[in-house]
């Protein structure tokens, strides 16, 4: 260990044991838990990149910092470690000299103040500039390291990601059309986000990467990130968005080169295959549905899907209509006219094709 | 409150009755009562963040749901903001010490004073109204859009805020101009007591900056109510907009709420060091320089928002500069106590707490102040413990010491000194145990605002539990004493500590109109002439006479 570093643990070490807890086998979080796959269906099998996905999460990074996987990190990473050193240093100088006056010059009976200035212009004018010169410093590689985490270079298509933040899920779309809940990128080449929300705030944050971006309603931001290293590691939303907040995070699955691009054919094959209610069941997941509307008859948001199909629903405006095809065709497409008593209406607009409407259709049809 | 009043007893007796309070003039009775409700709110907040604190001991589910733990932090920090810390200080403390240490019978406007505490109270009520009808689950800051689409009771908490801005932008009006025009004759702006410069500075932030929140809650009715797009993005509003105009506010506000633990800091440090304030002048610079950086750093708040680089560049660059001062304030109190005779009662554990607590918050800046790191620490739990370091381990730790400090003078009684002493050790445990471990929870990725979090974080967040409860419990026992104190308390003696400004001068507790007599003409920060008396009064009290020295030592130079 550094001395510098050293003498930070002395003070902060007492807290805290020195390594990080490494749990031998992260458990899936809670989020991650599957709803109850429809009865009709049979267990789906796993793919081979929802497996890579499962994988535990790469814990081993420094007591401070999280593991980086990103060409980038070094910047922050090296300024962090200057900073926790100095201030490290500026720490113990100063309490040093206080516990140092305090017990030195403590009242006993008898004792006086000795006679000492009031003010010294050079020691002042001293620990003025000596902190400007160390700010100025720091603002420099500071801002330095910040241009590279967010000069965003070119980028080939295929590492070209649309994000979108709902509450209170993730949706990333390739360039291909596959879309899904976690986030797959190749090692080693520059990868490149395009975000937006389709309600409030949310913000894009990977420890790992060391980037972290605000995703604003009807505007896009950017994010870019160059993988070292392959694995899994944490997602986080980290604005806050509402009740399940702390529930919106999923993962990155870092793959090689190769891998990716495999991915991106295989999970293209795969979408491409699904019609009907197995269709219906991944635009459930993908398009976030699930995060208000369950398939068990507990009401989140939004009403369960639970035995609705074929039954009388009753609308905001008083009127009544039945749940078919139609019905759901206009809530997905025209939401807010059809909005229920008794639930917000916070249903927006999403946009699927024909094909995965009818899917939808056939899905909810299956929920008995 | 009339002149006829009999200005040679105790404010606390001249009158008694309830309307005597209600309908008081009187800065030190107002004051008073101010003190009650932020005392109150203190232990509202406490109670909130003990229950978050509860709720985050395991991961999932521990106490309450998401729903419940999201309204406990924003009332949390709603209470702790707008009720407490903000007016903590220069409220309570400040409305009774600073005419005295002008020498003054009163505030400027002594009606408009008591208008504010009834403002303070109007948004107290509304904001217990909101937690009454289910509380508000949108974090204090109130961000848009998802403040206008909430369904808890937002309303009742943004008037609330609205109200008890102008509770705060009365009560500076009132500072300003009272320091203005109250001052004695032979008190010129650097023969003030360090506490009237942070005052004054706090008091030109709170008139300048708090209009801002008031424009800015206002249009989130006007937008809510009228449909008029504003923050909406489906109005074709801007929701960035919003944390602008709200950050425009709430930066100066953390301003608003540090420079006044900084002015009580330097009163009570030159008192128990019994030396002159080692650089009056740099200290009484930086608390105006303070206030004015102030103005001009609020975009840090949003360095991942989607302002543009180049504003992030220049938020930055002023960021650092904020830095300069705070790190002069330290250096010059650290240097106080440099061949001092220093005494460890119970208000000077509270200032090493404080010198410990706001260089571990002022150094934790700088992290957030380094763009690229910031982009990693933004809003995550290395935020979280870096503004209670300043906002809790410094401001709260100041009021707390200044009320000790000041206790004996404002309420005539003493507080009982070893219990006092217990439990600013334990405040000072608790907050560490409390606060250190959120910085490595935070550097590693923990975000803030969480209900669940991920298993490797548990251990870190049980400390900080442990912690939470050593640093409520020291702070409830705190309250209780001091309620105890007013009636069973030792008889407090004119000046206890042997302190020089004009406040000692006064009798304790101060008559109606302050000082029966003028007062003194005395030279503040000068110890030479007090001369300690044990056992002074028939409880055992020390008090400090005045004598003029048989022979001054040629030593506090003022060359």
């Amino acid at each position: 260990m550094k001395p510098y570093l050293l003498a930070f643990a002395l003070v902060f070490g007492l807290f805290a044991p020195p390594a990080m807890a490494q749990p031998a086998a992260a458990p899936p979080p809670a989020a991650a838990v599957a709803p109850a796959a429809p009865a009709a269906a049979p267990p789906a099998e796993m793919t081979w990149w929802e497996k890579e996905a499962a994988k535990p999460y790469v814990y081993e990074g420094t007591y401070w910092l999280p593991p980086a996987a990103n060409k980038d990190a070094k910047g922050p990473d090296d300024l962090f470690i200057w900073v926790l050193g100095m201030s490290a240093f500026f720490f113990v100088a100063i309490t040093a000299c206080v516990v140092y006056f305090v017990i030195k010059y403590r009242h006993k009976p008898g004792r006086k103040p000795e006679p000492s200035p009031s003010h010294n212009d050079v020691l002042e004018i001293t620990w003025t500039v000596i902190p400007t010169i160390i700010a100025v410093i720091l603002f420099v590689y500071g801002w330095r390291s910040y241009i590279s985490l967010t000069s965003i270079p070119e980028t080939r298509p295929e590492n070209q990601i649309a994000v979108t933040a709902q509450k209170w899920n993730w949706s990333f779309r390739y360039y291909n059309g596959v879309e899904d809940n976690v986030l797959h990128v190749p090692v080693d080449q520059p990868v490149k986000l395009t975000m937006t929300s389709t309600d409030v705030l949310h913000s894009f944050f990977v420890p790992v990467f060391r980037v972290k971006q605000d995703i604003v309603p009807r505007r896009f931001t950017y994010v870019w990130f160059w993988p070292t290293r392959t694995g899994v590691y944490r997602l986080y939303c980290t604005e806050y968005c509402g009740k399940d907040h702390s529930l919106m995070k999923t993962k990155v699955v870092v793959h090689s080169a190769g891998n990716y691009e495999r991915y991106l054919s295989e999970a293209f094959g795969k979408q491409m295959s699904l019609s009907g209610a197995a269709l219906g069941e991944s635009v459930y997941k993908k398009k976030g549905c699930e995060g208000c509307h369950t398939l068990d008859g507990s009401v989140r948001l939004g009403p369960s899907f639970k035995g609705v199909w074929g039954t009388d629903v009753k609308l905001g405006d008083g009127s009544s209509v039945k749940f078919d095809e139609a019905y759901v065709r206009n809530s997905i497409q025209a939401p807010q006219g059809q909005s229920r008593p008794g639930f917000p209406p916070s249903m927006p607009v999403i946009p699927l094709s024909d094909k995965e409407i009818e899917g939808m259709a056939e899905f909810i049809k299956a929920q008995k | 409150m009339s002149a006829d009043l009999d200005n040679t007893v105790s404010y606390l007796e001249v009158k008694k009755g309830l309307g005597s309070w209600l309908y008081t003039l009187d800065h030190k009775r107002i004051g008073m009562m101010y003190l009650c409700g932020i005392l109150f709110s203190l232990m509202l907040g406490g109670a909130f963040a003990l229950l978050v604190r509860t709720e985050l001991f395991s991961p999932g589910m521990t106490i309450v749901g998401q729903d419940w733990y999201n309204k406990f932090f924003t009332l949390h920090g709603a209470v702790m903001v707008f009720l407490v810390i903000i007016p903590g200080i220069p409220a309570a403390l400040g409305n009774m010490v600073l005419p005295i240490q002008l020498g003054a019978p009163d505030v400027a406007f002594p009606k408009l004073n008591l208008a504010s505490f009834y403002l303070w109270c109007s948004g107290a009520f509304l904001l217990l109204l909101a937690t009454g009808l289910g509380g508000v689950d949108t974090g204090w800051t109130f961000y848009t859009p998802y403040s206008i689409e909430t369904q808890t009771a937002v309303i009742p908490a943004v008037a609330g805020a609205f109200l008890l801005g102008f509770s705060s932008i009365f009560t500076g009006l009132n500072f300003l101009v009272t320091i203005h025009k109250f001052r004695p004759a032979h008190m010129g702006w650097f023969q003030m007591p360090l506490n009237l410069w942070a005052l004054y500075a706090t008091a030109l932030m709170q008139v300048l900056a708090t209009p801002v929140l008031g424009i800015t809650l206002l249009l989130l009715f006007v937008e809510r109510f009228m449909h008029i797009g504003i923050f909406d993005p489906t109005l074709g509003g801007d929701p960035v907009l919003f944390q602008h105009f709200f950050w425009f506010y709430s930066h100066p506000a953390v301003y608003i709420m540090i420079v006044p633990g900084m002015g009580v800091i330097s009163e009570m440090i030159t008192t128990f060091a019994r030396k002159p304030i080692f650089g009056y002048r740099f200290i009484a610079y930086s608390s105006v320089a303070l206030a004015l950086f102030s103005f001009l750093v609020w975009g840090h708040h949003m360095f991942v928002s989607g302002q543009s680089r180049l504003a992030n560049m220049v938020f930055s660059a002023l960021t650092f500069s904020v830095g300069i001062p705070s790190a002069i304030k330290v250096f010059n109190w650290a240097a106080t106590l440099y061949k001092g005779d220093i005494r460890l009662d119970t208000p000077m554990l509270y200032v090493l707490s404080f010198l410990i607590l706001f260089t571990i918050g002022g150094l934790t800046g700088i992290f957030l102040a380094v763009l690229s790191i910031d982009v990693h620490l933004h809003d995550t739990y290395f935020v979280v413990a870096h503004f209670h370091y300043v906002m809790m381990g410094s401001t709260l730790v100041a009021f707390v010491g200044a009320l000790h400090y000041w206790w004996p003078k404002l309420s005539g009684r003493m507080y009982p000194e070893t219990i006092g002493r217990v439990c600013a050790w334990g405040v000072f445990i608790g907050f560490n145990l409390t606060f250190l471990p959120q910085f490595v929870m935070g550097s590693r990725g923990m975000p803030r605002r969480y209900w669940d979090y991920d298993p490797e974080y548990t251990l870190y967040h049980r400390i900080s539990t442990v912690g939470a409860f050593i640093l409520g419990v020291s702070l409830f026992v705190v309250v209780c004493y001091l309620a105890w104190s007013l009636k069973r308390g030792k008889k407090a003696t004119k000046n206890p500590w042997g302190a020089s400004t004009l406040e000692w001068e006064a009798p304790t507790p101060p008559t109606v109109f302050n000082f029966p007599e003028p007062p003194p003409e005395v030279e503040i920060y000068n110890y030479d002439d007090l001369v300690e008396v044990p056992n002074a009064n028939e409880d055992g009290v020390t008090n400090w006479e005045r004598r003029p020295a048989a022979d001054k030592p040629a030593t506090s130079s003022h060359h």
